[in-house]
């Protein structure tokens, strides 16, 4: 098979040379974790447990209502000493469960293998996905189980499974497929099974070798699965990217991979679904990539949820150096945060921190009308002309230039020579889309 | 030649007569009152009256269907202009607004929670763990509300807080509209005593954030003689309001907060109001505490 990609897109440097070749060690488990009722795109969660209550490893701690959502379930055993607003890596103060280890390591009742996994139906195994709290692990937090819900009248024919892993820094999902290939694969075959889909498609760009060929020889066996190596390119690991370089099918403006007849799940994702569907576990640790020119141990870590970055950045040796930033998520999509004391949550791929030398403060100059933001752009908008308008508060006029098919990838940011943030223009624009949707929502719903 | 003079000159008159003729058959009658109308309005297209433009409210008037008071930035004057050229009564004149920053939480008085680096844009920062200062209530100071100001009334003081020009303010509302933290109101121009702070937080949380934060400790709403002014809201989520049906601007408040959170702002032209007492009609009028020097 050929290698294949897509179109736009920037060349980035990796910097996983630190990480790549290390393996996943567990992180000392926190005496406190910080589990946020929101760690998934959609309703937050209302705890379900009380200030006093003793709670088990794997127990499920908060839950929400409606369907796009994901319950949150307690990530050691012990006792919850508060509920309290802290700081999300995701830029805001949300509520916590503050849980104190007792480092008894008790399993919940509701935690035990699967008899025979094997005579499960679609059915059972979305609802095994849902109640585990899976949720895409690359960075997005999309509920898993919504992804695999039958769409009426369209049916996919390819699961893809993401292990492209295109930002810079981070190698958890490299590492995870070089030491754990065969939990992947039973994920897939389970994500499969209940999308009633015939062909499964493993997607690893080729600065993964070793990965690509690990997972060739072992699907030889597999029917109906097989790998795809991809470029090195950037944003690769964004869904409709995938899908484009993949089986080249477009996503519609506004559709969702089911419209191409896709679906995409991450590899992470994938293995904690065999596990959930096998031995019963829920979502309550997952693999996290610290790196970045301020630490002094890189490394990659199994980490429990609700652990914070201060803790593993301690583990890990401390800064070197005066530390700068502190992003949580890789360079080009992650968010910078305040503080380190920030929990590591269900989306956490990575953690970089950065020397006060490579994290630049750049001034904005005049737009020189290159077009080099267009030429980046993946999802073929005109971020120049979005910013302007953005500018002038023209936001009717940014709606109609697609602003809100934005991925925020930074591609079009990377590229500026003027160095215009791009991105928050665009952000501040889809922001004030939603806004007006919603108000003429609310509008219409009065009339 | 000949022929392409007489054929242009024939071409000429028929053009001519068939917009003669289509000119008289399918005029419009506009009414010439919406012209005059938008000749009086302000003409800065604003949007406060509700109407797509001066133009939008002026065929609105003339419609019926906009009250002759919906100008906000034209004050009693435009309105007055209006009734004349509607020939209807102007009513009764409303006390002209202008918009008042409930923050003082400046560059010195705030603790920052992190430096922000960016796009200049108030809602962009309040993306980011709700503001680039600790409290986030407060005025995130980069300016939005400067540049959507459709009169240039509002500009950055020294302190990287909003300086509002009581002589260009129109009350029109655009600024609070637009604040992401709406810490703008829109207040009546006579009222002087505000409270400059809208963090909800329990006493110790705010002073914590900022120094002349309001802690809550409802002096100001025993000290009142109006009852004008009351710590409103639940604990960790109240704040000092000010009544301003009631308030009389006597300023007893402001020299009873213990954290400054109460100021009596006076307009940047008072030059030659400061002359005068704080507000001659009130029966309290100024204490000579020498705030206001």
């Amino acid at each position: 098979m050929s290698i294949r990609t897509f179109k736009g897109g920037v060349h980035l440097a990796g910097y996983k040379e630190g990480t790549q070749g290390l393996p996943i060690v567990e992180a000392k488990v926190p005496g406190i974790v910080y589990l946020p009722v929101s760690q998934h795109l959609g309703a937050p969660c209302e705890p379900i447990v009380q200030v006093g209550d003793e709670v088990k490893k794997g127990q499920k701690i908060a839950e929400g209502k409606g369907f796009v959502t994901a319950p949150i379930h307690a990530s050691v055993s012990g006792k919850v000493i508060a509920i309290e607003k802290r700081p999300h890596p995701g830029g805001n103060f949300v509520n916590c469960i503050v849980i104190e280890n007792d480092f008894k390591e008790e399993w919940a009742d509701t935690v035990k293998p699967h008899p025979n996994p094997e005579e499960l139906s679609p059915d059972d195994i979305r609802k095994i996905i849902f109640e585990a709290g899976i949720v895409g692990m690359g960075g997005a937090t999309f509920p898993s189980h919504v992804k695999l819900a039958p769409v009426e009248g369209k049916k996919a024919d390819y699961i893809i499974l993401n292990g492209v892993e295109c930002e810079p820094y981070i190698t958890a999902d490299h590492r995870l497929m070089l030491e754990k290939p065969e939990r992947i694969i039973a994920g897939l075959k389970y994500i499969l099974k209940s999308t009633a889909c015939k062909k499964g498609i493993i997607a690893i760009e080729e600065n993964k070798p070793d990965a690509i060929a690990l997972f060739k020889k072992l699907v030889v066996k597999e029917k109906g699965i097989r790998v795809q190596a991809l470029r090195e390119k950037y944003p690769q690991g964004s869904e409709k990217q995938l899908i484009y370089a993949c089986t080249k099918r477009e996503v519609p403006v506004g559709g969702l991979p089911i419209d191409a007849g896709v679906i995409v799940h991450n590899v992470g994702t994938a293995a904690a679904i065999a596990d959930a569907v096998e031995l019963g576990i829920p979502l309550i640790q997952r693999v996290l990539t610290l790196s970045g020119d301020g630490i002094q141990k890189p490394a990659n870590y199994l980490v429990r949820l609700g652990t914070l970055f201060s803790a593993l950045i301690e583990e890990s040796g401390g800064y070197q150096g005066e530390p700068e930033k502190i992003i949580a998520g890789g360079l080009m999509m992650g968010k910078t945060v305040f503080t380190a004391d920030v929990p590591v949550i269900k989306g956490s791929s990575g953690i970089v921190v950065l020397k006060k030398k490579t994290a630049s403060k750049a001034r904005e100059y005049n737009c020189v009308r290159c077009a080099k933001c267009i030429d980046a752009c993946p999802l073929f908008l005109e971020p120049t002309t979005i910013a302007k308008l953005v500018k002038r508060n023209l936001f009717k006029e940014a709606e109609q230039m697609n602003a809100f098919s934005c991925i925020e990838c930074g591609s079009c940011q990377y590229s500026c020579p003027a160095r215009i943030p791009l991105v928050q223009y665009l952000r501040r624009a889809k922001q004030e889309i939603v806004a007006m949707k919603a108000k003429a929502k609310s509008d219409g719903g009065k009339k | 030649m000949i022929y392409a003079i007489i054929c242009l000159a024939a071409l000429g008159a028929i053009f001519g007569i068939v917009l003669g003729i289509a000119d008289k058959k399918f005029k419009v009658e506009a009414d010439p009152r919406i012209e005059e109308i938008v000749n009086v309005l302000p003409g800065a297209n604003c949007g406060s009256c509700g109407f797509p433009g001066c133009s939008g409210y002026a065929e609105a008037i003339v419609a019926g269907n906009a009250p002759l008071n919906a100008c906000t930035p034209g004050k009693d004057e435009v309105r007055q202009k209006i009734a004349a050229i509607m020939g209807e009564e102007a009513g009764e004149a409303q006390e002209a607004k202008v918009a008042q920053l409930m923050c003082n939480g400046g560059k010195d008085r705030a603790v920052l929670q992190y430096e922000y680096e960016g796009v200049d844009d108030c809602h962009v920062a309040a993306t980011m763990f709700k503001s680039p200062k600790a409290c986030g209530y407060g005025c995130i100071g980069l300016g939005s509300c400067v540049k959507v100001c459709p009169f240039g009334a509002i500009k950055m003081g020294a302190d990287q807080l909003p300086e509002v020009d009581y002589n260009l303010c129109t009350g029109c509302g655009v600024c609070v509209e637009h604040c992401p933290q709406h810490v703008l109101k829109l207040v009546g121009v006579s009222k002087l005593v505000h409270v400059r702070c809208s963090n909800k937080e329990k006493g110790k949380d705010a002073k914590a954030v900022c120094e002349v934060a309001c802690i809550k400790c409802k002096l100001c709403e025993k000290n009142c003689p109006e009852g004008a002014i009351a710590v409103v809201g639940d604990a960790g989520n109240s704040i000092a309001v000010i009544d301003y049906d009631k308030c009389t601007s006597c300023g007893i408040c402001v020299t009873k907060c213990p954290t400054n959170a109460l100021e009596i702002i006076l307009p940047i032209n008072a030059a030659q109001k400061m002359e005068q007492p704080v507000n001659p009609n009130a029966p309290h009028a100024c204490q000579k505490c020498g705030l206001c020097q």
